[in-house]
């Protein structure tokens, strides 16, 4: 089975996908024919890019009466973020040993 | 939900430093200078020239986007099978310039990814932690 990261990778991989969950993560919970509105693939594309996500955990489906409401998960998101706050770490260090340079450096 | 989640998949540094940007921009773009705060490398100030970045936990694939001396500098950053992007902006101050770092663009290398991201990723965060800890 897949681990978490690989999952979520494959899954925010593909740009419109992606842009789905971020108009979720923005706008909150919507039904597919709000989303397939504005995502510029027809809905049985995006109904199939809504199952994706949820089953990569990254988004959540509610039935109300004939209509199906997608919101995000954004919790799902905790193994990116890890990733994000390692490069942060990365970089500050790397920013040190920048300016530490340029304080040596000639004009 | 207030926060987009694009900010969760870009790194954002920025730092006020107290030198001039044509002085920064030379630590940046010549490859003997950037060895001694980032990596080895072949960096070449070249839109389109390839390059590698190489530390003793791996090597970063890089490719140059943009060029604008003493301004803008942008390229490619692959790390196991991870794409990003990474643009330095300067911009000059009454005290030397603001410097901002954007590792931004999260394209995974589909072919690579589906070649054990998993393991990749966790040696090279673990190879990081390392240098990091020897960094302090």
């Amino acid at each position: 089975m897949p681990s978490a990261p690989d999952v979520l990778f494959r899954t925010l991989a593909d740009p419109t996908r992606r842009a789905i969950f971020e108009r979720l993560c923005r706008e909150g919970e919507q039904t597919v024919g709000a989303l397939t509105a504005r995502a510029g693939v027809s809905q049985p594309a995006v109904s199939k890019h809504l199952g994706v996500l949820r089953q990569a955990g990254l988004v959540r489906n509610r039935h109300e009466g004939r209509q199906t409401h997608y919101s995000a998960q954004p919790g799902a998101l905790a193994p990116l973020i890890d990733w994000t706050s390692h490069m942060v770490g990365f970089w500050q260090s790397r920013f040190d040993r920048l300016e530490d340079l340029l304080k040596r450096m000639d004009q | 939900m207030s926060k987009p989640a694009t900010e969760t998949l870009s790194v954002v540094v920025e730092r006020d430093i107290p030198h001039p940007p044509e002085k920064i921009w030379r630590a940046l773009t010549q490859p003997h200078l950037i060895e001694e705060w980032l990596m080895k490398n072949d960096f070449k100030a070249v839109v389109d020239h390839r390059f590698n970045l190489r530390a003793d936990w791996g090597a970063v694939d890089c490719q140059v986007l943009a060029v604008e001396p003493h301004k803008t500098l942008s390229y490619t950053w692959g790390a196991y099978g991870l794409q990003s992007v990474v643009t330095w902006t300067l911009t000059a101050t009454s005290t030397g310039t603001h410097l901002r770092m954007e590792q931004s663009g999260f394209r995974p290398d589909q072919q690579q990814f589906y070649q054990g991201a998993k393991d990749g990723w966790q040696r090279f965060f673990g190879n990081l932690e390392q240098t990091l800890v020897r960094l302090d």
